[in-house]
């Protein structure tokens, strides 16, 4: 007995200034499953998760959270945004902060309750915050604010956790770290991830499947089906070479713009 | 100083002083010092305006700051937050030059509504001043949480489904109740900065969202207390002392923290009692 | 010729205020728009306002000690944006804050200063005058010294326009390009303070904010470029002027019993209206926030032919 998709969009589109951005993307993720959205920058892969999240209607298409249609009230979606700027002024520790991921959507002042409180500290424990947990927030190192971000999302344990390009400020030890820890929390808790990145070998240890985006297509399916030369070619529109080496992979294409899909990597020509 | 007379000023003072702490708190966390400064000074208009046409002033001045906070939360949504809180400060202080335009007589109770006066406060007062400062703090209160998230990770408050624009309207609108309900102490002009200068400083002493706004309500009882005696001592504006005593409050806690960070500490209860341990010891 | 009666009551052309009042609004209308563009984009609307209030408590303490006015508007100015940008920090948050407290401060001084002049002049007339000034009563006499001031503002901008322009639009990329990031700021600072010292004394604080930021934002919204968006606000501020001069002019005539409405009046609800107006073609072009503009078009830095819209 398969288990229906906890998230399932199917033929997304939407359109900016005319130009289009989403051409009917479309893919389901699973109970735990771990996948990764990647596509350069400016391909739309924060588009995609905010209509997802409901923060932004596509011009057609539709996107279901377990088997419901998509409502912003729902609670079963975890979110960790890219760029959140956390002031070093702001009197708020990352133990409170974690705490709102609870209960910050409630009125009231809210004297939280023994068994909230040990819910943060186990959130803190599972995303190995606890040494920090009393510091500012805003005193925090990249890697250790993207911890704090994950608990709040995760406090409330929703079934899903989508993240909007995690790793692209933080040093390679610290991407190793975050993406560790969240293959770790969704093989123990069970909760799905979607993770937008730029870069994939990150994350090809761990990736159970992958969402391919480019010229607003996407290719969905494992790492071994969609990141091939002939999927990649057909996505596209011109050949690309995809070559795999010591457990890396590197997309090669005809020196175009566009088509630099690894900006720390020099475009390499092939003849 | 404490004679019949000014015991009113010192009931209204604390009230206000508790008001603009608390509401004070959330204008520095979200960075609105530049509505907090915009709607009781145009308010001000409304109060001449009411002037104009035999009300009480103080009726205009609280409809205009209602509209102010209206004009900034709803047109600040799609233009420069900024830039609409400059433009319906000027209009509405137009409007104000233009009321007083019609009108030949000019009110010494201006100077008064916009610099604060101690001695002006009667006991019938006191009791719409607390009423209006109870709503506003349980408005606060109320909201508190949804603040707080709106306030410092609005996108993942947005992704919650809490709509950051209605929640700034709503704390826009309390903060129109909080400047035009101070206005018999400190004045319309100079409650903005006991709303800035307090919980600026409080921020420096500790790192709870909670402590932090007990403190801003400490600092902000200090320092109108301290303005009230001193106005009293020497006869100038309570407004004087406000001002430049919540400028001090704020250079204060810059000052604390600037030091305990070269100490390498962190900031909190713990730094400050281990502080105040070193320094008596 | 009737039509030229409609509009313009008897004796505008050739009333002396109003030659005054064209004159030194179309140039306090032009360096506004100039520094007014920059403003907008560094997002210090906030300083701008306030420097109009703490340059009026120079002005009331020059009063009070005897001082040239306009020394001390644009010195208490120029002292009120040097103390801003001292303590202030780059986050927009904290640098708004640290413009509060020091109009907090000067407000409180202007209380003083107001309260202790009591006994000289009359406390009613200083305390309307220094909040709503009035570009009729500006005298003649002004003129060469506004113009000067301008003229030494835009020279300064000018001088500071590359660098200034690179750390309004992209701090990072500037201060990557090796730009002072704490000097332009100043310098930009003291530039604003001047000009708005000037403007407040010229035609009273409430049109120095309106020309200020009016025009500007309205310019930005309309066009894609800060060089475009300059002229554009130039050309609404000085427009937004005369039309509020005109009006002013012609108001005294509508009603005979009732004193005109002040100029000051009219120029800010057409910059308003203009504004407002101008929101309404943003609109139109979906895709774009708030009618930001994308970093490197307004710089002029790259030819970005192909439009990427924001995802």
């Amino acid at each position: 007995m398969i288990d229906p998709p906890v998230l399932d969009v199917s033929d997304v589109r939407i359109a900016f200034s005319g130009r289009k951005i989403l051409d009917g993307v479309s893919f389901e993720i699973r109970k735990g499953e771990f996948t990764g959205l990647i596509g350069s920058n400016g391909v739309g892969k924060t588009t995609l998760l905010r209509i997802i999240l409901g923060l932004q209607r596509p011009d057609s298409g539709e996107v279901r959270v377990l088997g419901a249609p998509r409502s912003s009230r729902s609670h079963s979606l975890g979110y960790v945004p890219q760029k959140v700027v956390l002031d070093a002024d702001v009197p708020m520790r990352a133990r409170d902060l974690v705490a709102l991921g609870l209960d910050g959507h409630r009125f009231g002042f809210g004297r939280r309750s023994k068994h909230q409180r040990e819910l943060v500290n186990e959130i803190l424990h599972d995303v190995d915050a606890e040494r920090f947990a009393d510091s500012r927030v805003g005193n925090l190192s990249g890697g250790e604010q993207q911890r704090v971000l994950i608990a709040h999302a995760l406090v409330s344990r929703p079934q899903v956790l989508l993240l909007d390009e995690p790793l692209a400020n933080l040093d390679p030890k610290s991407v190793q770290e975050i993406v560790a820890l969240l293959h770790k929390v969704s093989s123990e808790h069970g909760v799905a991830i979607l993770l937008s990145a730029h870069e994939m070998n990150a994350l090809l240890p761990v990736m159970d499947r992958i969402v391919y985006v480019t010229e607003g297509r996407a290719a969905s399916g494992t790492t071994d089906e969609v990141v091939r030369s002939d999927v990649l070619s057909r996505l596209y529109g011109h050949h690309v070479d995809v070559l795999k080496l010591h457990g890396r992979v590197l997309v090669v294409a005809e020196p175009r713009p566009e088509a630099d899909h690894l900006p720390d990597h020099p475009t390499l020509t092939v003849s | 100083m404490f004679a019949g007379f000014m015991v009113n000023a010192w009931e209204v003072a604390t009230i206000v002083a508790v008001v603009a702490g608390v509401v004070g708190f959330f204008v520095v966390l979200r960075g609105s010092a530049f509505p907090a400064h915009a709607i009781p000074n145009g308010a001000f208009a409304g109060a001449a305006g009411a002037n104009l046409i035999g009300l009480n002033p103080l009726v205009g001045l609280g409809a205009f700051a209602l509209l102010a906070a209206l004009g900034i939360g709803t047109l600040g949504r799609r233009g420069r937050r900024d830039v609409v809180t400059a433009l319906a400060l000027v209009l509405m202080l137009a409007i104000g030059a233009a009321f007083l335009s019609q009108s030949t007589e000019y009110e010494p109770e201006i100077f008064s509504l916009l610099f604060g006066e101690i001695l002006g406060v009667s006991s019938a007062e006191i009791l719409p001043v607390a009423i209006l400062g109870l709503a506003c703090v349980i408005a606060v209160g109320v909201l508190y949480r949804r603040l707080l998230l709106t306030s410092i990770i609005p996108e993942i408050a947005a992704a919650r489904g809490l709509q950051p624009n209605r929640v700034e309207l709503a704390f826009l609108i309390v903060l129109a109740c909080a400047t035009t309900m101070t206005v018999p102490v400190v004045g319309a002009l100079l409650i903005f900065t006991l709303m800035i200068g307090p919980p600026a400083a409080a921020r420096s002493f500790t790192n709870r969202p909670g402590f932090a706004l007990i403190v801003s309500v400490a600092i902000a009882l200090v320092t109108v207390w301290a303005a009230i005696a001193c106005s009293f001592e020497t006869n100038w504006p309570v407004g004087f002392y406000v001002g430049t005593y919540s400028a001090a409050g704020y250079g204060l806690g810059r000052a604390y923290a600037a030091w305990e960070r070269r100490r390498g500490g962190q900031l909190g209860p713990d730094a400050l009692i281990a502080t105040l341990q070193s320094a008596t010891s | 010729m009737s039509l030229r009666r409609l509009l313009f009551e008897p004796g505008f052309f050739s009333s002396a205020p109003v030659h005054t009042a064209v004159l030194i609004g179309a140039v306090t209308a032009v360096v506004s728009a100039v520094v007014g563009v920059f403003t907008v984009v560094r997002s210090q609307s906030f300083a701008g306002h306030a420097l109009t209030d703490i340059a009026t408590t120079g002005g009331s303490g020059a009063v009070y000690f005897g001082v040239s006015p306009l020394a001390g508007f644009i010195g208490g100015g120029v002292a009120g944006g040097g103390m801003m940008d001292l303590i202030g920090v780059q986050r927009v948050r904290s640098r708004d804050l640290a413009t509060g407290i020091v109009l907090g401060a000067a407000t409180g001084l202007a209380a003083l200063f107001l309260y202790l002049d009591a006994t000289q002049s009359a406390t009613t007339g200083v305390t309307q005058q220094i909040l709503f000034g009035s570009i009729f009563t500006v005298s003649s006499s002004t003129i060469p010294i506004v113009a000067i001031c301008s003229a030494v503002v835009l020279l300064l901008i000018g001088v500071i326009y590359r660098p200034l322009l690179l750390s309004s639009i992209s701090p990072d990329l500037a201060s990557v390009r090796g730009v002072g990031l704490r000097v332009v700021g100043l310098l930009f600072m003291l530039a604003l303070a001047v000009a708005v010292g000037l403007s407040s004394i010229a035609i009273g604080s409430i049109l120095s904010t309106a020309l200020l930021i009016g025009p500007a934002a309205t310019a930005l919204r309309l066009t894609r470029s800060i060089r475009g968006a300059m002229v554009v606000a130039c050309l609404l501020g000085i427009a937004t002027t005369w039309l509020g001069v005109l009006l002013a002019y012609d108001s005294d005539y509508w009603d005979p019993s009732s004193q005109g409405l002040p100029v000051s009046f009219f120029i800010v609800a057409i910059a308003f209206l203009i504004y407002l107006l101008s929101g309404l073609a943003a609109r139109r072009h979906v895709g774009r926030r708030n009618g930001d503009i994308p970093a490197k078009e307004a710089c002029g830095l790259e030819d970005d032919t192909t439009s990427k819209a924001v995802a």
